[in-house]
């Protein structure tokens, strides 16, 4: 810090441009504020995306790994794991995660805000689905979801575009489902169905997990990135946040940074907002402890960095006689809601949600073939793995990831990224409870499966290389003793400080987050512009 | 043997590994006269699969030492049917090392011209033409309309 090069002052400073950092960023532009947002990573290049290329499966080990810690890009820093069944999956860089997310777009329930007075389990969010309705129909526009409307599992909620296509996956699964009785519905997806707002139609690539060349999916470098960029938003990539500063009053005076040349700068501001995701804004506000916040900033409860939850995820998969869609389409069809609420028959409190997905590209069937038991090596490989490929369909199960405070986030005291700042060390293990979630799941997977007329069915529980929801790490609440922000997102501790990310989940309900992440960072920016005169009181 | 020495400058494994992945590589897919179809140890594809290790070649060269140490010896000196046992005994003891040797042979091998082909797929990268895939029949969603409202209210 006494060596940085001061630059000139901000009225916002948002740090990360992933799914929350872009929606604050936009909507605070008709504020006519200087904002600016400071991005560790690039503007992703769509011709470099794996689908623009032959070599497209094999460039997922690569470059497109969804694991930092294999990818080890500039952008990237380094995760201990060590200790963690899950391991973490990030994309680093404008869009942050919606970059390779599949686009699954599921909202959290009513009851997901509500669990401590529903069943006595964790804590109660400070808001509720109500609250958050408004902001939910509006990032559906932004980002152009595909849906079908009526659902039963949900209040009403409009769609937006029509929805991504059912296929013969979705048909064979839907009508398991429907034999058995269980909800299922067409996914909300973020994935444009037609022209939509400069977004060309999905052409089913199937590789939304890698970035989508065709610029159909909704990932924040192509939604409310150029939105808030054409407002007067300053995104400065390849700028790397070590730490916020303080002052004597406990305000944040502005942030350290390492721009693209290494040069360590400091960026002054009269607010900050944290948006660098369940893992990266722990670590920075952990790194920014000083004599004034000694255990981190806005961390006087203590739980900066704590309950971290995931959603375990358990796979489970089968294969058909006859051919499905394969590697073509967004891989992710339809979810089913049967068992997501509590049911205290079943073992467990809270519930999950499935997420039933389409076939794999070669190279995946014979990977996870292999693996399987289900592909020799020999003589015999060929014949099978035409049993195999496009001839599979399955599911995963999002299980409702309970907080416990010793599941965390910390800095690693050796391990330090390209800059010099300390890494996250994640210690994570799975709860009780979620075990029985998990081994439920997986046995009514292998029941609609064989429903289905499946054979060959596998599983795998959990699902180790599935840590892409990051959630829990500086919850929301009114107790300053129980939280780390404020039920409208500003640190309890430090008044011009906000965050926006999925750090600020109390539960984690057992669907996809980054609905649900956006629409809070709607409201958290709506709420400061509506307490603009008197933010910091 | 021709492609090992045709291939050593574009690879990073010594010739002993590249001996040693050549041997596991024909075992675990060979070619099949029937389907008309090369095995992973064939020229094109093996030279592919020396340049592609990418960030698995530490990983590969550890699974490769491993086997040389099981086996003893050159594991091409070995008669057939002791390779395959060698081969089946690394597949069970380091499974996971085992896995790289599966992942780096596949990932070349599925993305060969004559075995896209062969499974019914163009030889081109799925953009931008993409793929078509049917929009599949929405009705069978009736029931679920029929039964009605399943969240739970909270008030
Ligand atoms: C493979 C994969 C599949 C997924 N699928 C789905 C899905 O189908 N549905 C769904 O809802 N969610 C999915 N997700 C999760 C989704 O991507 C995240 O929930 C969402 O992106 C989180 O938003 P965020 O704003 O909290 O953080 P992110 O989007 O992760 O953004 C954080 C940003 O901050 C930047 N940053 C971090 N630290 C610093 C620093 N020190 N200085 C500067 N910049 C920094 C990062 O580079 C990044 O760009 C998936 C994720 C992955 C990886
Ligand atoms: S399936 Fe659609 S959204 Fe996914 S990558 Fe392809 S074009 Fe993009």
């Amino acid at each position: 810090m006494l060596n940085a090069m001061r630059n000139e002052p901000v009225d916002v400073l948002i740090i990360g441009a992933g799914a929350s950092g872009a929606a604050v960023a936009w909507s605070l532009a008709d504020t006519k504020m200087r904002i600016l947002c400071l991005e560790q990573g690039d503007w992703p290049r769509s011709s470099d995306f794996p689908s623009a290329s032959r070599n497209w499966e094999a460039q997922q080990s690569e470059d497109y790994s969804i694991s930092p810690n294999r990818r080890g890009l500039a952008a990237d820093y380094p995760i201990n794991e060590d200790d963690s069944p899950i391991k973490i999956a990030n994309y680093n860089g404008v869009g942050g995660g919606t970059v390779f997310y599949a686009g699954h777009f599921p909202r959290l329930h009513p009851s997901d805000f509500r669990v401590r007075s529903l069943d006595g389990v964790a804590d109660d969010w400070p808001i509720d689905y109500q609250t958050l309705e408004p902001f939910y129909a509006l990032n559906d526009r932004m980002m152009g979801i595909a849906s079908l409307g009526g659902d039963p599992a949900y209040p009403p909620k409009e769609a937006v575009m029509p929805p991504i296509p059912l296929g013969r996956t979705g048909e064979k699964l839907g009508k398991a489902m429907n034999d058995l009785g269980w909800h299922w519905w067409p996914s909300d997806s973020a994935i444009a169905t037609q022209e939509y707002q400069g977004r060309a139609p999905c052409i089913n690539l199937g590789l939304c997990g890698a970035g989508c060349a065709q610029g159909a999916k909704a990932s924040t470098d192509v939604t409310y990135w150029p939105e808030a960029v054409r407002a007067r938003v300053e995104l400065r990539t390849r700028c790397r946040v070590s730490r916020i500063e303080t002052n004597d009053d406990g305000m944040a005076t502005g942030a350290c940074y390492f721009d693209p040349d290494g040069q360590e700068r400091f960026q002054p501001a009269e607010i900050v907002i944290m948006a660098c995701n369940g893992i990266g804004t722990p670590r920075i506000l952990l790194n920014s402890a000083s004599e004034r916040f000694p255990n981190g900033l806005a961390n006087s409860s203590g739980l900066v960095g704590k309950n971290l939850m995931f959603h375990p995820y358990a796979q489970i998969r089968g294969h058909f006689d006859e051919p499905l869609d394969g590697y073509r389409g967004p891989p992710i069809c339809i979810w089913s809601m049967e068992f997501y609420e509590t049911d205290e028959k079943r073992g467990f409190k809270r519930g999950y949600s499935y997420q039933f997905s389409r076939g794999l590209g070669p190279v995946r069937t014979a990977i996870n073939g292999m693996a399987d038991g289900l592909l020799p090596w020999g003589e015999a490989h060929h014949t099978a793995f035409r049993r195999l490929f496009c001839r599979s369909a399955g599911m995963v199960s999002v299980c409702e990831d309970l907080p416990e405070e010793i599941n965390r986030v910390t800095l690693d005291p050796r391990m330090k990224d390209s800059n010099g700042v300390p890494a996250p060390k994640i210690t994570y293990r799975i709860g009780e409870n979620t075990q029985r979630m998990l081994e439920h799941s997986v046995a009514r997977g292998i029941e609609i499966l064989k429903t289905a007329g499946a054979r060959d069915i596998t599983h795998r529980s959990p699902l180790p290389y599935a840590g892409w929801h990051l959630m829990g790490t500086a919850r929301m609440g009114k107790d300053p003793r129980r939280s780390v922000v404020n039920e409208w997102g500003r640190a309890h501790d430090v008044k011009n400080l906000f965050i926006v990310d999925g750090s600020i989940f109390v539960t984690s309900g057992g669907v996809n987050p980054t609905a649900t992440i956006q629409a809070a960072a709607l409201y958290i920016a709506d709420q400061i512009k509506t307490r603009i005169y008197d933010l910091f009181e | 043997m021709n492609v090992l020495s045709q291939s050593a400058g574009s690879s990073e494994l010594s010739g002993l590994e590249q001996e040693t992945l050549f041997c596991v590589v024909s075992h675990m897919i060979p070619s099949s006269e029937e389907l008309g179809l090369p095995g992973a140890a064939d020229p094109k594809i093996f030279a592919d699969i020396l340049r592609s290790a990418g960030r698995d070649l530490p990983a590969l060269r550890r699974a490769l030492h491993v086997l040389n140490e099981m086996a003893r010896q050159r594991i091409d000196a070995l008669p057939p049917a002791e390779q395959t046992a060698l081969l089946n005994n690394l597949r069970s003891v380091h499974p996971d090392l085992a896995g790289v040797l599966e992942a780096v042979t596949v990932r070349c091998y599925y993305r060969d011209d004559r075995v896209m082909t062969s499974l019914g797929m163009e030889r081109r990268p799925p953009f931008p033409i993409g793929f078509d895939v049917p929009q599949g029949d929405w009705s069978l969603l009736e029931p679920v309309r029929l039964r009605g409202k399943i969240y739970r209210d909270v008030n």
